[in-house]
């Protein structure tokens, strides 16, 4: 039943992919209400799935890899949801789709939802650190997303070749504030989630607080070097990419080594 | 009841040819005397046309003396009204075709810059006009109410008008894409040519307030000023005002390039996180090309502006077989509805009631 759920709001987020990629390939792209209400359905089913899942096991839901990616997407829905519209970056929606389609999908196909036979007793020291730190990394994947965005309008503008895109995308100077809002909604996040897993009552594994200080150190350089004004715009999109490339792979790193370990 | 446009456009018809043939005042009196039930006139730079509707056909050539027997050089040129429709281009469409013409025309499609929206409002005006002096009855009111309708879905639908085509507008375009809002913007330019002068009064029409004008002859630069409403600075003052603007226009007459990224790269070093927009209209160019490689310099030259309008003219009419099946769905139902019923009502001989749905006075 609740795979279900995932199955039919990974459908929904795949259609409003699917109408991006038709409406750019005919030359008429326009941030339409289609795509917002796509992804508003998709991140209901997300959230009740989440819900029947949290029900099921007791505590929140973040028990395995498969839960884990599950979560993420649904950060990343939230996020858009929460400024996407309010920052009129409603065309975010072309681009986080397609992310959410590939995390919820690789999800859905890969073996990776494997229930632990023992049921483990609830932490809420340790759930409120996995699921801040997750919601941390929804703001950088929409960071990483508004990043793309800027390169992909600064590259029409260097090149004098715009398409059809071009004047459905923010203005650069709009990206830029909300990559930096973004990166300093994400960070905070982060740190409170970082900070957190001290408080746990577990022993931490060292390999993987010390990852997760470096990604830690790399928002934060990004964020000092564009507060000082010492990282270009252009710079600042590319290394969005980066730190949230780096932060999925400490995702993943965290999330398979707690389950080799079968430390929920 | 025969539903008819006659008229003259830019396709076939040179300018001299369609001045002849404009109409004049009382233009829709003389085509209602000559068997027009309802008539209305669409004058524009590119066109003249004649809509009309009317019980018995009214041939083309009666349509072309009513609209040039105001004109005494054409009167005296052609002795006979047999031979208008010889000495121009007149085309003639009806019923369906008719209304097929008319949507297209609204909608843009038949327009010299394809997709241009400033023949709606004329056609509204033409419409507004006639129907203030009574010359439009429920056929033509009927017909404009749903070409109005028809251009509006097809702005909607459709990218048919996207992008500027005029390299004030590009501009514009390009610094909105940029910066977003404009009224924050600080603008100069430099050098007091024409081009420069339009570019800036389109970045002011979109909100631009803080605009600087300088030019070798500073008499020339406060005139500027001062039509633009900026304010006029000293010509040798202009590389420190690289520091705080974010759009310079330049169009000088110099014969080397002013800036050079060895001059401009120190005026970035304080400006990392804000962007520079440079439109270079001067020939030779103000600016050496490989600024444009810079971080955060984004540089436009005459050359790169009539890209872009080629580019949008592309996109729009990559959109005219869209368009196209949008007016075909409304000719077909106008068609088969309104037609058929004016038809109906021209036989009994009753008018259906022309205010029932007029054209709301703000959609004018």
């Amino acid at each position: 039943m609740d795979r279900n759920l995932l199955i039919v709001s990974t459908i929904c987020f795949l259609a409003a992919v699917v109408r991006t990629g038709i409406a750019l390939r005919a030359g008429i792209f326009r941030p339409g209400k289609f795509n917002f209400l796509a992804i508003g359905l998709g991140f209901i089913f997300q959230t009740a799935f989440l819900s029947i899942r949290g029900h099921a096991l007791g505590r929140c839901p973040l028990t395995n890899l498969f839960e884990v990616f599950i979560f993420l997407a649904w950060s990343v829905a939230l996020i858009y949801m929460l400024v996407g519209p309010g920052y009129r970056l409603s065309l975010m929606g072309a681009f986080t789709a397609p992310l959410v389609v590939v995390l919820q999908g690789f999800a859905l196909v890969a073996t990776i939802d494997i229930r632990h036979q023992a049921n483990m007793p609830a932490n809420p020291s340790l759930e409120f650190h996995a699921s801040i730190s997750l919601v941390a990394y929804g703001a950088f994947a929409l960071a990483c997303i508004a990043g793309v965005m800027y390169l992909v309008q600064e590259r029409q503008l260097k090149t004098r070749r715009l398409h059809s895109i071009f004047y459905h995308l923010p203005p650069l100077t709009d990206l830029f504030a909300a990559i930096t809002r973004l990166l300093w909604l994400g960070f905070i996040l982060y740190t409170v989630g970082i900070a957190s897993c001290f408080f746990t009552g577990r022993p931490l594994p060292r390999v993987q607080v010390v990852a997760a200080i470096g990604v830690w150190l790399l928002y934060a350089a990004i964020l000092q070097g564009r507060h000082l004004r010492r990282i270009t715009p252009k710079r600042v999109a590319a290394l969005c990419i980066v730190g949230f490339s780096a932060a999925l792979t400490l995702l993943w790193g965290i999330t398979f080594s707690a389950q080799t370990h079968s430390v929920p | 009841m025969n539903l008819f446009c006659v008229g003259l456009s830019h396709h076939a018809a040179n300018v001299e040819t369609r001045e002849r043939f404009a109409g004049g005042a009382g233009v829709d009196s003389t085509l209602r005397a000559a068997g027009c039930a309802e008539a209305l006139v669409l004058t524009t730079c590119n066109r003249v046309e004649v809509y009309g509707a009317s019980e018995k056909r009214v041939s083309t050539d009666l349509i072309a003396e009513c609209l040039a027997r105001h004109d005494q050089s054409v009167s005296a040129l052609i002795p006979t009204c047999r031979e208008y429709s010889e000495v121009a281009p007149f085309y003639r469409y009806e019923d369906e075709k008719c209304v097929q013409h008319l949507f297209r025309v609204a909608s843009g499609l038949d327009s010299m810059v394809v997709g241009e929206t400033e023949i709606l409002g004329q056609a509204k005006k033409a419409y507004q006009s006639a129907r203030a002096s009574g010359a439009v009855g429920p056929c033509l009111h009927r017909l404009f109410q749903r070409a109005f309708r028809v251009a509006k879905q097809v702005r909607t639908h459709t990218e048919i008008t996207r992008g500027s085509v005029s390299v004030g507008f590009i501009a514009v375009d390009l610094a909105q894409r940029i910066f977003g809002q404009l009224s924050n913007c600080k603008v100069l330019v430099l050098g007091a040519g024409e081009t420069s002068e339009r570019t800036a009064r389109a970045l002011v029409s979109r909100g631009v307030s803080d605009l600087r004008v300088s030019n070798r002859s500073s008499g020339r630069a406060t005139e500027l000023a001062q039509r633009v409403g900026g304010q006029a600075v000293e010509f040798d003052e202009w590389p420190a005002q690289c520091r705080e603007i974010d759009i310079l226009i330049t169009s000088t007459s110099s014969e080397m390039p002013l800036l050079t990224p060895a001059n401009l790269a120190p005026m970035l070093c304080d400006r990392i996180d804000r962007p520079l927009f440079i439109i270079d209209i001067a020939v030779p160019r103000d600016v050496d090309p490989t600024v444009n490689e810079l971080e955060g310099v984004y540089v436009y030259d005459i050359d790169s502006l009539r890209s872009v309008a080629e580019q949008s003219l592309a996109m729009r009419r990559q959109q005219i077989a869209s368009a196209e099946a949008i007016i075909a769905q409304h000719v077909a139902d106008f068609g088969e509805k309104i037609l058929h019923e004016l038809s109906c009502v021209s036989r009994t001989g009753e008018h259906a009631p022309v205010g029932d749905s007029s054209l709301r006075t703000s959609q004018l």
